[in-house]
């Protein structure tokens, strides 16, 4: 690695509560502006290595930083106000509230004027400023992930950490997530993003991370990720 | 013409009052919703909250009677609303540091913190007896009547007169003023949007930045208000006894749960099926069928479908089949 990654969770061990270790010795970094993707099989511990990053795992060893800082023992709140933005699978939307008070509650941190990073946000996802009166609970599966990682940018972040922001959408809604997804890194937000689909993910990703058994399999970029033939026969089918 | 009598007949014995009470059941409805939706269980403490803010209204009432103030025409007991419900909000906030936290912080399921609720229902019983007695307390004063009975036939020539109270038109007045400003808040605040945002997704509102013990004090604080504004204006409505305050829970939750748990449009529709489905079927139509039937087919009985010693039946029946035919109500809520 030539510079100092922006956001690194280094040899990281640690599992839930008191419960067996998920993660062994498990490295994950992202530098400015780049999009980092950890894949991996199923309880590979990839959601357990972005949450562990996130504060929200009991790391028994291993620590996190961001910009140099160490923030291992901070609360996921008190990172949120060093930058980091975190986009849960589930449940990541408020589906009571409007698409625009979605966003007005991601900024619930800031005392300053928001419309800005709003317009930003409209610009970014059309249909959300179409639709910013309606009920987010009543918007389709791609339209809710543009809502969650909308919400998620109005904190004005350094870092978005997406966890599969992809799942249970189409394919055509996935590679227009993807292409929004490099536009909001373009603008200088470093990306870490956990994906079930590893081919389609890896070939936006800048770094790859192949997690298998909470450690560290394969690191590389995302192009040559996708062209070692190990990596393909186990990973990516083929 | 007998039909027009009908109608005013309907109107001062059945619309008039039910509208008022269904504007008091909607306010302590509002209350239980609120609790159910931000802090996630079933407060049967409401009524002893309504209660004990009531009573506080009423000593304050006393007092500024003794002191010899009025706002004649209108009852004392408006005057005396803001300083009990200072005193109601600095007893939940406590209740709530002292009983409630405990179990929050301990994450205890919702049956925990109900029969927690259950306890601070006894004890509050117990204050509130202590305090002011088991008995009837009359605080009512001012001019009683905005048009009397007897007016109302005098004015229009009819037979049947319509009796508007002026506590039941300060009732009306009062919940609409009440239930804008909730919804004002709600919907326009940050503070109000931030605790519609944690009572939908808490983990989502934690992450962002939302602090839920300023979210639960926020929330007690607008329960207080509500559940005095309640009490007072059921007690001027009719009079306070603080069984009856505990017997309201029953209505008010059939209100609650009938509108949907946790959705406060759905607590005002409630509190409205409740009051008219109570006080429709304890009505007496005879009279109402003596004008409309010919002469031939009055009736000799008293035409009721329930007597009013049943009229919690009435709610407990709607409870039952609300939660079996539809569990999250007539609106969209949460089904426990």
């Amino acid at each position: 690695m030539s510079e100092k990654p922006f956001l690194i969770g280094d040899s990281m061990t640690g599992g839930y509560g008191n419960g067996a270790d998920i993660l062994n010795n498990c490295t994950v970094a992202v530098n400015k502006g780049e999009i980092a993707v950890i894949v991996g099989p199923n309880g590979a511990g990839k959601s357990t290595a972005m949450k562990a990053i996130f504060g929200m795992l009991n790391m028994r060893t291993g620590k996190v930083s961001i910009d140099g800082e160490d923030i291992t023992n901070l609360s996921p709140q008190n990172r949120v106000a060093k930058g980091m933005a975190f986009v849960p699978q589930n449940q990541n939307i408020f589906t009571s509230l409007s698409v625009e008070e979605n966003l007005e509650m991601g900024a619930f941190l800031r005392e300053d004027d928001i419309s800005e990073t709003m317009a930003q946000v409209f610009d970014l996802f059309p249909i959300l400023k179409e639709k910013r009166k309606q009920a987010a609970g009543e918007l389709s599966g791609g339209q809710r992930q543009q809502v969650a990682v909308g919400r998620a940018l109005m904190t004005e972040p350094k870092v978005l950490m997406l966890d599969e922001p992809t799942a249970g959408v189409s394919p055509i809604v996935m590679d227009e997530l993807f292409d929004r997804i490099i536009e909001v890194a373009r603008t200088g937000i470093s990306i870490l993003m956990v994906e079930q689909n590893a081919r389609q993910a890896l070939a936006i990703a800048d770094k790859g991370y192949v997690l298998v058994q909470g450690e560290n399999r394969f690191t590389d970029t995302g192009t040559n990720l996708l062209a070692d033939p190990e990596v393909r026969k186990s990973f990516l089918g083929g | 013409m007998d039909a027009l009598h009908a109608l005013i007949v309907l109107a001062n014995f059945v619309i008039v009052p039910a509208i008022a009470y269904g504007s008091q059941l909607a306010l302590g409805a509002l209350g239980i919703t609120l609790i159910v939706g931000v802090l996630r269980f079933s407060n049967f403490a409401h009524g002893e909250t309504m209660a004990f803010g009531t009573m506080l209204v009423i000593l304050v009432t006393w007092w500024f009677q003794s002191l010899g103030l009025s706002i004649h025409p209108l009852p004392t007991a408006l005057l005396a609303l803001p300083l009990g419900i200072l005193g109601c909000i600095a007893m939940v906030l406590l209740t709530d540091r002292f009983v409630y936290r405990f179990y929050r912080k301990a994450k205890s399921s919702p049956v925990v913190l109900v029969m927690a609720s259950l306890g601070v229902t006894f004890i509050m019983n117990g204050i509130i007896r202590f305090v002011i007695g088991p008995g009837d307390q009359r605080f009512a004063d001012g001019q009683r009547f905005i048009m009397k009975a007897r007016e109302f036939k005098e004015m229009t020539g009819l037979k049947e007169g319509l009796a508007i109270k002026v506590t039941q038109s300060i009732t009306l007045v009062t919940a609409i003023v009440i239930v804008v400003a909730l919804f004002w808040f709600l919907n326009r605040t940050r503070t109000g949007k931030s605790m519609r945002a944690f009572s939908d997704n808490e983990d989502l509102a934690l992450l962002s930045g939302i602090n839920p013990e300023r979210v639960v004090a926020i929330t007690w604080i607008i329960v207080a208000i509500l559940a005095t504004v309640a009490g007072t204006l059921y007690g001027l409505d009719k009079t306070f006894k603080p069984f009856t305050y505990f017997q309201l829970l029953l209505p008010m939750f059939a209100a609650a749960v009938v509108g949907g748990l946790g959705n406060p449009v759905g607590a005002i529709v409630g509190g409205f099926v409740i009051a008219f489905s109570e006080i429709l079927i304890t009505y007496a139509y005879k009279k109402v069928f003596t004008y409309l039937l010919p002469s031939d087919f009055a009736p000799s009985t008293l035409i009721q479908l329930l007597s009013t010693d049943y009229k919690f039946a009435v709610s407990f029946s709607i409870l039952v089949l609300v939660l079996l035919f539809r569990p999250t109500g007539l609106f969209k809520g949460q089904s426990t």
